[in-house]
C-alpha cells in the first residue's frame, strides 16, 4: 500500500468547522422560513445569516491555503473517480461560496442591511429591489440545495473508501488520527 | 374687475414684506414622515404614505405656532411587505382601532438661529404622551421647511405587544424623522386662478 499523505492541520481545521456550519445554516434556512413572523423568526434569521458569513469569512483563507499548500495528491484510483472527485471538489468551493455570496446579494436587495454577529454593519451590495431579492432568494435556495446534494455524493465517496475500499481517504483528513502508515508529514 | 381683489393682494404683499411671514398650509405631496427601527442590530426603513395637518407658523413670532399633524396609519410602509402586514395588526398599531396617529403641539419656542423646539403631545393606539421635537425652519420661497428628529420608545405606546415587547429584537427605540413642507397664505392669494 502506497502510503497516504495526511491534510495538514489548517486544511483538516477548514475543512470540518466549514462543514459543521454549512450543516447548521443548510436546516435552519428550511426552517426559519417556514415559521410566522415572530422575534424567534427574526433571530434565527440573524444566526442563519451570520453562521453564512462565517462560512464565506472563512472561505477565502481556506481557499488561499489550498493554492499555497496544495493538498496531498488523491489516492490512486480509476481515472474517471479521480475526475469526478477533483470536479466535485472544486464545484464545493464554488458553492460554499456562492452561496452566502448569494444570501448576502439578496438580504441587501430586500432592503436589511448584514450586521455580522449585530455587531459589524456589512456594506449593502446592490440596492433594495423587490424583484431582485425574490430572484436571489429563488437562486439561494437552488444553489444551497445543489451544495446539499454535492455533499451528500461526497461523503457518500469518502465513506465508501472507508467502509468498501478500506484506504486512508476518509482517515487522511480526520482530525486527531495517526495514519498506519505512519507518515505524519503535514 | 379683479382690481380690488389684486389691491388687496398687493396690501398683503406689502404687509407681508414688512413684517414676518406666516406658513400654514402643508402640503401633503412634500411632506415626509420617516423612521428607522432596529431588529437584532439592523436598521430598517420605513415611513408613512399621508400625512395631514394645520400648522401655523411665523419664524418672527415662534411661541405664536402652533402645529397638529395626524398620520393615517395604515399608509405605513415598514421596510417589507411581511412586515408591513404585521404592524398593522393588533399586537402593533392596532390600526383597525386606531386609524390615525396624530401631534398636537402646546408651545413651540426659538433656540437660536434656525433651531426651534416644539413641546406638546403625541397620541397613538389610545395613549397620549408628551414630546418634545426639536426642528430646523428654512424658507425656500414662498414655502417653509421643518424637519427634525426624535426617539419614539415604541412601548410606551404598546406597540409591539406580547412576545414583541422583547426589546432584545425589535429594539425600543424607533428614530422618528420628519420633513414637513408648509406654504404661506400670500403665495396662494397671489396664485392666478
Ligand atoms: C453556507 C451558507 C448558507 C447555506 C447553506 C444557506 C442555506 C439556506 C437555505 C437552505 C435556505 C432556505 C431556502 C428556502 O427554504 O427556500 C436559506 C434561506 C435564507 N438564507 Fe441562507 N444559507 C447560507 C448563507 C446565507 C447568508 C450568508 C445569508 C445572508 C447574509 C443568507 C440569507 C438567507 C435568507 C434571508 C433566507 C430566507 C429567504 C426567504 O425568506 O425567502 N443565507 N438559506
Amino acid at each position: 500500500m502506497i502510503p497516504a499523505t495526511p491534510y495538514s492541520a489548517p486544511a483538516k481545521l477548514a475543512h470540518w468547522l466549514i462543514a459543521a456550519l454549512i450543516l447548521a445554516a443548510f436546516p435552519l434556512g428550511l426552517y426559519m422560513h417556514e415559521l410566522p413572523l415572530s422575534p424567534e423568526k427574526l433571530r434565527l434569521y440573524s444566526y442563519h445569516k451570520w453562521i453564512g458569513m462565517t462560512v464565506l469569512l472563512l472561505f477565502m483563507p481556506r481557499l488561499l491555503w489550498r493554492l499555497v499548500r496544495p493538498p496531498p495528491a488523491l489516492l490512486p484510483g480509476p481515472a474517471w473517480q479521480l475526475k469526478l472527485a477533483e470536479a466535485t471538489h472544486w464545484l464545493l468551493y464554488l458553492l460554499m461560496a456562492a452561496v452566502p455570496l448569494c444570501g448576502w446579494l439578496m438580504s441587501s436587495a430586500k432592503g436589511f442591511q448584514v450586521v455580522y454577529l449585530g455587531l459589524v454593519p456589512l456594506p449593502d451590495l446592490v440596492g433594495k429591489d423587490q424583484a431582485l431579492g425574490t430572484l436571489l432568494a429563488d437562486l439561494h435556495s437552488s444553489l444551497a440545495w445543489a451544495l446539499m446534494v454535492l455533499i451528500v455524493v461526497h461523503a457518500a465517496a469518502a465513506l465508501k473508501h472507508h467502509l468498501i475500499d478500506r484506504d486512508d481517504t476518509l482517515r487522511r483528513i480526520l482530525p486527531f488520527v495517526k495514519l498506519p502508515s505512519g507518515d505524519t508529514r503535514p | 374687475m379683479s382690481s380690488p381683489r389684486l389691491a388687496w393682494s398687493a396690501v398683503l404683499l406689502l404687509a407681508g414684506a414688512a413684517q414676518a411671514v406666516e406658513f400654514n398650509q402643508v402640503q401633503p405631496e412634500e411632506t415626509k414622515l420617516v423612521f428607522t427601527s432596529k431588529q437584532m442590530g439592523v436598521p430598517v426603513d420605513g415611513g408613512f404614505g399621508r400625512l395631514t395637518g394645520q400648522i401655523r407658523f411665523d419664524p418672527a413670532a415662534p411661541s405664536a405656532a402652533s402645529a397638529r399633524l395626524e398620520i393615517d396609519l395604515a399608509s405605513i410602509d415598514a421596510g417589507s411587505a411581511e412586515a408591513t402586514e404585521e404592524v398593522v395588526g393588533k399586537q402593533w398599531l392596532n390600526v383597525k382601532a386606531f386609524p390615525t396617529a396624530g401631534f398636537q403641539s402646546t408651545s413651540v419656542k426659538a433656540l437660536g438661529g434656525d433651531r426651534f423646539e416644539a413641546v406638546g403631545q403625541l397620541t397613538i393606539k389610545g395613549q397620549t404622551r408628551d414630546l418634545i421635537a426639536p426642528f430646523t425652519f428654512r424658507q425656500e420661497g414662498a414655502t417653509g421647511v421643518f424637519e427634525g428628529t426624535f426617539v419614539l420608545k415604541r412601548l410606551d405606546f404598546g406597540i409591539g405587544e406580547g412576545t414583541w415587547s422583547d426589546v432584545s429584537t425589535v429594539a425600543n427605540e424607533i428614530q422618528i424623522r420628519f420633513h414637513v413642507v408648509a406654504a404661506s397664505q400670500h403665495e396662494n392669494v397671489l396664485q392666478p386662478h
